[in-house]
């Protein structure tokens, strides 16, 4: 991990999201998928904390060598003053950061799930998991077709894919939760890596650990440091040997977790409030993957 | 002229008056390690309490204008682990530890006190009195006058550490309960704690973190606590004070000298910049220089008052 001032090589509208390369070689050369990081905001704004963002593109070799790319929708003042960066500018960066996602070693097919942008880290996990020699299919959701990320990208890098939209204005209407039943029977699915919102990643994990199907999952968890300081983007992780859950932060000891390990009512509360007692009896989870 | 960044408060010295303020560093459980412990001027651990503590409900934290509103719910993990495991790492990166301390009762405060003292690389305590006082029902300990002598009586007594009391800017009467701290023992203080802040989502008619009202930092607090700095040091220039609150370059360290204080910490700059503190070293060695100014100390009392009116009714 390493802090860089790198320069943008490429800044585009990618659809509705924003996409950024920087050329990091010192990072890149360590990033896998499921790794964030971390940019610094300009000095002397009202908007100060580091912003986060999931690795969508690394190239460690060929010409582009030492590039990273991450998206992000323009939506507060942070990625607003990044939306207006050009290249040739420098950024202020930190990577790569938290914890990667793991590749199954004897299991070979794999289902990738993603809601909005949360398909930028997927695509790059897929082409790592099909360099491994691993099947990949994916399911793709969005609000409208226009917040579908890349689906010419997510066809070219998955055997079969499923794009649903909540308008229906691309693919099937509904979510990817609708979607997903379908394509485990089909794809016969052994693994399941998610990126989405909280609510949904627990249906997805609720769906896996029903059918016995080892998962791992991404949260989008807002953090003020990204690098382990702070201790403001915590998820409440039952303990390897069950006997009892810690805070946990997303930054450092994630942002990938076994979604079994999670403690799901806690981290959902839907009324903010002080955290109820713990429930008795916290499951074993066996190591990745299952 | 040569100058030295080189500060003692009253016995207590730092290689550097920069230090990293309670709640931004990790524990052992260290991140990417990114901050460089020995180059820190001295650390102030997270709060630490007797217990493992697992702190609030997320989320925990919200931007606001030049600032962060925060609560973490004093997430730590206790008294026994600290000390097995959090100290020896600080120790020996050899940077000078001043352990933040809080509790739930004055019973507490008195035990994590009492345990504290004689363990090596320990140079002072900061009490927290922010926290829920569980006698009291769940009002902070500063709250009441009468429990901030007790527990800041008791613990100096006790210790036989220099005791720094963290107070917030909104007290009552902020000089009056510098002056009862001090007759208590207190050592010196640390101005300002985080200042109670509500950061509101009007879409979701929601407030942004999870504990409605959690404390504000970052440059927005600055005049804040540098007023406060400023009023406590006036009416007792021979107690050191470590300022706090939105420091985030050289200059800003130099507004607190310039305003009492002794030496510094750095909270949220730390987040954005992990090698804020020793950049912020660098800035004051360099004002000094430009300035001819031999050390951070004589920058006190340097503040050239125009016209020194009485205290408008709101601050008293």
């Amino acid at each position: 991990m390493r802090r860089v001032s790198a320069e943008v090589l490429n800044a585009r509208k990618l659809g509705v999201y924003h996409s950024i390369t920087i050329v990091a070689p010192e990072v890149a050369e360590r990033v896998r998928p499921g790794q964030f990081l971390s940019i610094g905001m300009p000095p002397e704004r009202a908007f100060l904390l580091r912003r986060h963002f999931s690795i969508h593109q690394a190239s460690r070799r060929g010409g582009w060598a030492g590039t990273l790319e991450f998206v992000f929708d323009p939506r507060g003042s942070g990625t607003a003053w990044l939306a207006e960066i050009k290249a040739h500018q420098f950024l202020d960066v930190i990577g790569p950061l938290g914890k990667a996602f793991a590749y199954p070693t004897k299991l070979n097919t794999c289902l990738l799930v993603a809601e909005g942008h949360g398909a930028a880290p997927l695509y790059f996990l897929a082409q790592e998991l099909r360099a491994r020699g691993k099947r990949v299919d994916m399911v793709v959701g969005a609000e409208t077709q226009e917040h579908v990320f890349k689906p010419i990208e997510g066809k070219r890098l998955s055997q079969t894919i499923a794009i649903v939209t909540a308008d229906g204005s691309l693919g099937e209407r509904g979510s990817v939760l609708d979607a997903m039943p379908a394509m485990l029977e089909s794809t016969r699915a052994q693994v399941v890596y998610a990126a989405a919102e909280r609510s949904t990643l627990r249906a997805i994990a609720e769906l896996c650990m029903e059918r016995q199907i080892p998962s791992q999952v991404t949260v989008e968890e807002p953090m003020a440091c990204g690098i382990g300081l702070c201790f403001t983007c915590t998820v409440p992780l039952i303990r390897k040997d069950g006997s009892g859950y810690d805070n946990v932060r997303a930054c450092t000891e994630g942002p990938v977790f076994n979604p079994a390990r999670i403690l799901w009512d806690r981290w959902l509360l839907d009324e903010p409030r002080m955290a109820p007692t713990p429930p008795e009896g916290f499951p074993v989870v066996k190591a990745w993957p299952g | 002229m040569r100058s030295s960044l080189v500060v003692d408060l009253n016995g207590l010295r730092f290689a550097h008056p920069v230090l990293a303020a309670a709640g931004c560093l990790a524990t052992r459980r260290d991140g990417p390690g990114l901050v460089d412990l020995h180059r820190l001027g001295g650390v102030v651990t997270r709060t630490l309490t007797l217990a493992p503590s697992k702190g609030a409900p997320t989320p925990r934290a919200a931007e606001t204008a030049s600032g962060m509103v925060s609560f973490v719910g004093l997430q730590n993990p206790g008294l026994e682990e600290f000390v097995a495991e959090d100290l020896p790492r600080l120790r020996k990166a050899q940077v000078p530890v001043i352990v933040s301390v809080a509790g739930s009762s004055l019973e507490e405060y008195i035990r994590i006190a009492n345990a504290l003292h004689d363990l090596e690389g320990i140079v002072a305590l900061e009490v927290y009195l922010s926290g829920a006082d569980g006698e009291r029902g769940g009002e902070p300990f500063y709250a009441r006058p009468d429990r901030i002598h007790e527990v800041v009586g008791a613990v100096s007594r006790l210790s036989r550490l220099p005791v720094f009391v963290k107070l917030p800017p909104l007290l009552p009467d902020l000089v009056e309960t510098a002056r009862l701290c001090v007759r208590d023992g207190a050592h010196g203080f640390t101005l300002i704690d985080a200042v109670p802040a509500l950061a509101i989502d009007a879409d979701r008619l929601r407030p942004r973190l999870a504990v409605p009202v959690g404390g504000l930092s970052g440059p927005a607090i600055k005049p804040i606590a540098l007023a406060a700095v400023y009023r406590v040091a006036r009416a007792m220039p021979d107690v050191p004070i470590m300022g706090v609150g939105g420091i985030s370059t050289g200059e800003d360290a130099v507004e607190f000298f310039l305003a009492g204080a002794w030496a510094v910490q750095v909270g949220t700059a730390m987040l954005v910049n992990p090698s804020a503190p020793v950049e912020i070293a660098r800035g004051i060695q360099a004002y000094l220089k430009a300035k001819g100014i031999a050390s951070p100390g004589d920058l006190r009392g340097r503040l050239r008052i125009q016209s020194e009116v009485p205290e408008p009714e709101v601050m008293s």
